[in-house]
Order: C-alpha cells, then sequence, then structure tokens
C-alpha cells in the first residue's frame, strides 16, 4: 500500500507539520518527531518503514532516529492494523471496574484474541496499560475517542454502529 | 472549599468567554499588571504548595533552584502525563476546564521568566489536546498569550506536545527527552533539569494541578492558601478515585479529612457499594503501599488517618502508605489481592525503559512469578523470592520506577501474605473465577 513513491501527506497536513517544527527553536526540529508520527499515523493507519523514512525526511533526521522513538512508544503500530483499533485498558483498576468480563465478551464477539485482527479486517483488539480514565471503566479507546462505564451491551452496540 | 473545580460544573467554562466571567484570568492580570516576577515565586513559597505529581516537593522552593545565566532561555514544562495507574485527575481537569491550567501555565511562566512553555499531555489523550489548543487559541485571540501580553511587554509562547504511550515519560527527565523528539530513557542526576533541562536549558518541570493552583495563590496571597489544610499539607488536593465505591470519580478535598470521611460520607465516595465491605486500599496511585481496612482508616497508634502527606505515611512502610498522585483505588472483600497485583506487576515491567538491569529484569521476574502463583502454579519459596527481588531493586536504579514497581509488591505481600500462601496451597480452589480468600477474622469478610 505505502511505497517511497506515494507516502506524502496531503497539503494541509504538510502546513501542519511546517507549523508544528515552529513550535521548537531552531535547530531542534527533531522535537517535533511525535507529533508528526501521530500525524502519519492517522494517515495511514500503521507506520510502515516507507512512512517512517518520509518522516525523517521531513524532519531532516536519520531514519534510524525515526524507527528508535516508534518501537519505543506503544501508540505506534509497526503492523498493518485493522480498519478501527479498539485499545482497551488492562489495568487493576479497570478490573475492579469489572473490565475483565467486558474486554471477553469484545474479543468473543469480534472472534479475536489479544492483538488479533477480524476476519474482515475491520477490528483489530489491543491491550493497553491504564489509560487515565480508571474511575470511569472499563474503558477502551478507538482512535481518539474514548469509551467509558463500558458495559456488555454498549460493547455491542459500539461494534454495532462501527460495523454499519 | 473549591480551588480549582469550584466552577468545573458551569456550561460554557471550557470557553474564554465564560471562564472570564466567573472571575478567570485575574490572576495572570494581577502578575503581569501589579507583581515582580520574583514576587510572585515568593507568594507561592508561602502558599506551602507541594507537588501534586506524587513526590510532594514544595513548588516554591523548586522555582528558586531555576538557574538564571544570562541570555540562556528557560522553560517552563507541564507534566500532564498521567498515567499512573489509579490517577485521572489531570484528564478531568483540562478535559473540563482548560483555562484553569493555561492561566496557571502564564502565570508560572512568567514568574520563572520563561518565554516558551510547553503542556506535555499523554499521547492516548489526544481529545484533551484538542480541548486544550483550542482555549490556547482563544488565550491568543484575547492577547493573553503572545507577544506583549496585556501590554507589559511580557511574552509567552505556550505549545501542546503529545507523548506517544509510555509511563517512564512522567518520569520529569524522561519527559524532557520524550520533547526533545528522543525514546524516554530517564536521565542520570545531576545535573538536575533546573540546571540542565529541556535542550540542556535551565527547566522547571510540575504537574497540571501544580500549575493549576498557582493562580488562586497569586490572587488571594500565599498565606491564605497556607490556611487551608494541616501544617505542611496545605492547600486542596484533587483525589481520583476508582474501585469499589458509590461514586467513582474526581473530588477535590481540604488536606486534612479523615481517610473513613472521605470514604464513607456522601459529600465524596458515598461509601462502599451496596452490600459489601471494604477491603483494601491503595491510596496515591499503583506505585504506593496497599494498606488493608484498618491500617488505612487508623493508624497504629489508633489514631484517625487523615488525608494529608503525614498521616498516610505515618508508621513508615511497616504500616503506613503515601498520599502519591491521589490516585485512591478502593477494593471490597470479593477483590483477590494477588490478581490486583498481577496487574501491577505486568504494568511496571511493560513500562521499564530497560536501562538499568535491576529494573529491567527484576520488574520481569516479579511479572512470571506472580503470575504462576495467580495460575495455580506457584511454589511457597515464590513468596520471599518476590520479597528479595523487590529489595533488590529498591534503591539500585537511575529512576524511581524501580520503586515505584517494588513496593506494590512488597506491601502486598507485607499485608496479604495469607492470601498469597493461599494461592500457592490450594491452586485449584484459588483459580477458579471468582475465587477469593476470605481471612477468618477479618474486617472485610461479609
Ligand atoms: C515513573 C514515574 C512516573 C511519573 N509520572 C508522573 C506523571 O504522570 N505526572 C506527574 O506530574 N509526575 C509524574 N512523576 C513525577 C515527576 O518526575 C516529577 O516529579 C513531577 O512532574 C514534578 O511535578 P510536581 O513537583 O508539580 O509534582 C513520575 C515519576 C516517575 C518516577
Ligand atoms: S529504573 Fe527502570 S524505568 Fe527507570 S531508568 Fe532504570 S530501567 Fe528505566
Ligand atoms: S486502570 Fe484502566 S484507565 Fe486506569
Amino acid at each position: 500500500m505505502t511505497n517511497t513513491q506515494t507516502v506524502q501527506f496531503p497539503a494541509d497536513t504538510l502546513e501542519r507539520v511546517h507549523k508544528i517544527i515552529k513550535r521548537y527553536p531552531e535547530g531542534k526540529q527533531k522535537s517535533a518527531l511525535l507529533p508528526i508520527l501521530h500525524l502519519a499515523q492517522a494517515e495511514w493507519r500503521w507506520l510502515s518503514p516507507e512512512v517512517m523514512d518520509y518522516v525523517a525526511g521531513l524532519l531532516n533526521i536519520k531514519p534510524i532516529e525515526v524507527y528508535e522513538v516508534a518501537t519505543f512508544y506503544t501508540m505506534f503500530h509497526l503492523e498493518p492494523v485493522g480498519e478501527h483499533v479498539i485499545e482497551y485498558c488492562r489495568t487493576g483498576p479497570c478490573c475492579l471496574m469489572g473490565g475483565g468480563e467486558v474486554y471477553d465478551h469484545l474479543k468473543k464477539k469480534l472472534g479475536v484474541d489479544t492483538g488479533g485482527t477480524s476476519a474482515d479486517g475491520k477490528f483489530t483488539v489491543k491491550e493497553v496499560e491504564c489509560l487515565a480514565a480508571c474511575g470511569w471503566g472499563p474503558v477502551f479507546q478507538i482512535r481518539e475517542k474514548y469509551y467509558m462505564n463500558l458495559t456488555t451491551e454498549k460493547v455491542d452496540a459500539i461494534i454495532e454502529e462501527l460495523s454499519k | 472549599m473549591k480551588i480549582l473545580t469550584q466552577h468545573i460544573d458551569v456550561p460554557g467554562i471550557e470557553t474564554i468567554d465564560v471562564y472570564r466571567k466567573h472571575g478567570g484570568y485575574s490572576a495572570v492580570e494581577k502578575a503581569i499588571k501589579t507583581m515582580a516576577p520574583d514576587e510572585v515565586t515568593e507568594e507561592v513559597k508561602k502558599s506551602g504548595l507541594r507537588g501534586r505529581g506524587g513526590a510532594g516537593f514544595p513548588v516554591g522552593m523548586k522555582w528558586s533552584f531555576l538557574a538564571k545565566p544570562e541570555g540562556v532561555p528557560r522553560y517552563l514544562v507541564c507534566n500532564a502525563d498521567e498515567s499512573e495507574p489509579g490517577t485521572f485527575k489531570d484528564h478531568y481537569l483540562m478535559m473540563k476546564s482548560p483555562h484553569t491550567l493555561i492561566e496557571g501555565m502564564i502565570v508560572s511562566s512568567y514568574a520563572l521568566g520563561a518565554n516558551t512553555s510547553y503542556i506535555y499531555v499523554r499521547g492516548e489523550l489526544m481529545y484533551v489536546i484538542n480541548i486544550l489548543e483550542k482555549a490556547i487559541q482563544e488565550a491568543y485571540d484575547k492577547g493573553l498569550l503572545g507577544k506583549n501580553i496585556l501590554g507589559s511587554g511580557y511574552d509567552l509562547d505556550l505549545f501542546v506536545q503529545p507523548g506517544g504511550g509510555a509511563y517512564i515519560c512522567g518520569e520529569e527527565t524522561a519527559l524532557l527527552e520524550s520533547l526533545e523528539g528522543k525514546r524516554g530513557n530517564p536521565r542520570n542526576k545531576p545535573p538536575f533539569p533546573a540546571v540542565k533541562g529541556l535542550y540542556q536549558c535551565p527547566t522547571v518541570v510540575n504537574n497540571v494541578e501544580s500549575i493549576a493552583a498557582t493562580s488562586w495563590i497569586v490572587n488571594n496571597g500565599g498565606e491564605e492558601y497556607a490556611k487551608i489544610g494541616v501544617g505542611r499539607s496545605a492547600g486542596t488536593k484533587l483525589i481520583s478515585v476508582s474501585g469499589h465505591v458509590r461514586k467513582p470519580g474526581v473530588y477535590e478535598i481540604p488536606l486534612g479529612i479523615t481517610v473513613e470521611d472521605f470514604i464513607y460520607s456522601d459529600e465524596w465516595c458515598g461509601g462502599i457499594r451496596d452490600g459489601h465491605k471494604l477491603k483494601a486500599v491503595v491510596a496515591g496511585g499503583s506505585s504506593v503501599p496497599i494498606l488493608p481496612a484498618e491500617l488505612i482508616l487508623k493508624t497504629t497508634n489508633g489514631e484517625n488517618r487523615l488525608m494529608t502527606y503525614e498521616s498516610l505515611s505515618d508508621g513508615g512502610f511497616a504500616t503506613g502508605t503515601m498520599l502519591g498522585s491521589g490516585g485512591f483505588i478502593v477494593m471490597d472483600e470479593t477483590t483477590c489481592i494477588v490478581h490486583n497485583t498481577l496487574t501491577f506487576a505486568r504494568f511496571y515491567h511493560h513500562e521499564s525503559c530497560g536501562q538499568c538491569s535491576p529494573c529491567r529484569e527484576g520488574t520481569g521476574w516479579m511479572d512470571k512469578v506472580i503470575h504462576r502463583i495467580e495460575h495455580g502454579k506457584g511454589r511457597m519459596e515464590d513468596i520471599d523470592l518476590l520479597v528479595d527481588v523487590a529489595k533488590k531493586i529498591e534503591g539500585n536504579t537511575i529512576c524511581p520506577l524501580g520503586d515505584a514497581a517494588a513496593w506494590p509488591v512488597a506491601a502486598a505481600i507485607r499485608h496479604f501474605r495469607d492470601e498469597f500462601e493461599w494461592h500457592v496451597k490450594h491452586p485449584e480452589e484459588a483459580t477458579k473465577p471468582g475465587a477469593v480468600f476470605m481471612r477468618e477474622g477479618a474486617s472485610w469478610t461479609l
């Protein structure tokens, strides 16, 4: 899907990239790496080596500097993922709030294990650590949106909505 | 007494007009027009405000350590990484009332002489980042940010930086590395950020709640702030409550109320959920020692435990805990302590940056050993092995994540050893879904 020729942000995103770089002092443009990787992931869903090389070029840094960072932070997908990535919190407080049952239901419904993608390619399910919403758990996030106080019924409704 | 959340439920408070109608940005006007930067720092010192990110270091004192070499920029960086399990107070404050943080950022940056400041927010909270950026734009449009703020000659640019999903970036030097576009590996100290921080320039890193509190202090004076609370625990604190209470959520409390009141009064948590009893509490985020019901409510001297730095730590680690970040996790008698400890051990194993071997290897071992106990494959020696591993990590690492990983495991065994032993002795029973050990005669047994 992504080879070097086609990897290029649309013009408005490129404009945002240049604005972001200006947030930092002269010569410190590497600081823009995380924000730009987020933009790249929003554009291409996951960070292929080609995408990372493109980002390195934009920031005038070495590709290895991008790989080092992309592999350190858990939000970045380094393999292809489904259309919707569901990231559910597995940490203690969410378990106390009934997370176990809700997440089992989610995985059963989609027929996937943690880390897996549903057969139709629509959903990838990932386990993550605390999302800073513990008292509103169980919780998962799909891209920028938080889904909180989850119940098995709510999960059904969300999946139905997104399957349309 | 509410300082940070007084207007938080006012409709539209996230917009600058409504925020200003409720007195917002008066601290910026007062500080910039009528006070010298050092006078602001002086008020913050007098207030007794302590860092709300977990360590409780006095904010004014930290500010006074900032190096001020001529011609070198200084930075204020707000720590909104909030990744400590149990903690979601900064999330709540920023999401509901972004201007409360922005106002504090302007006042604090002015005091420190910073002309560029950053708010580092965990990347998962992208929707909160959008809320903050919108509010920052409003502040620029009203001349409260940018060049020559309110005609004073003071310039400030404020930016939001997203993280990428890594608990360790809450540690202040890892955060600075991350803000420089690198992996979040904590730095060796010294040098401290106050001397060499962001881009090797003098930098102050403070928590969201610490920074937000400075506006009230400027408006009302440090002495007024110091009057709230008890002794060295001055002011109010946001407590985020999760687990088995009737009303989980975020509460702003005056420091000094009793733990019992906090848990059982309708003003706060409203008690344990119906038909259940309190078993244990983790009072300050996953890193602090867990305490059983008796010890969280009363100290060993029989005194009521208070929601203060001092009272919660009364008894040291033998019988006390810490206020930490205010992540208050409540567990009733249906909670399996071994399982809960496993999720914490797994968390620290997952989040260790891997730079130091005691932390990298030790967190892995603890995760693995508790995992096998929880899954009915444990041995009696494993329990002491865990204590031993925890001891070997403690104090032997570059950053405090190692300690933060060791303490919860050591404390769970200290107070609930019989529960670990029961898992080892009765693997079949212990691995049944929902099975929980009931200690004979314990106050939480139904
Ligand atoms: C592993 C680790 C994670 C931390 N996470 C946070 C955090 O999410 N938010 C925070 O404010 N402080 C966090 N801290 C504490 C910071 O290092 C630092 O002390 C704090 O931001 C200083 O601000 P304060 O004095 O206003 O509390 C963490 C520390 C460690 C060791
Ligand atoms: S203690 Fe752990 S997290 Fe901290 S620097 Fe060492 S390995 Fe990294
Ligand atoms: S434990 Fe799930 S959001 Fe914190």
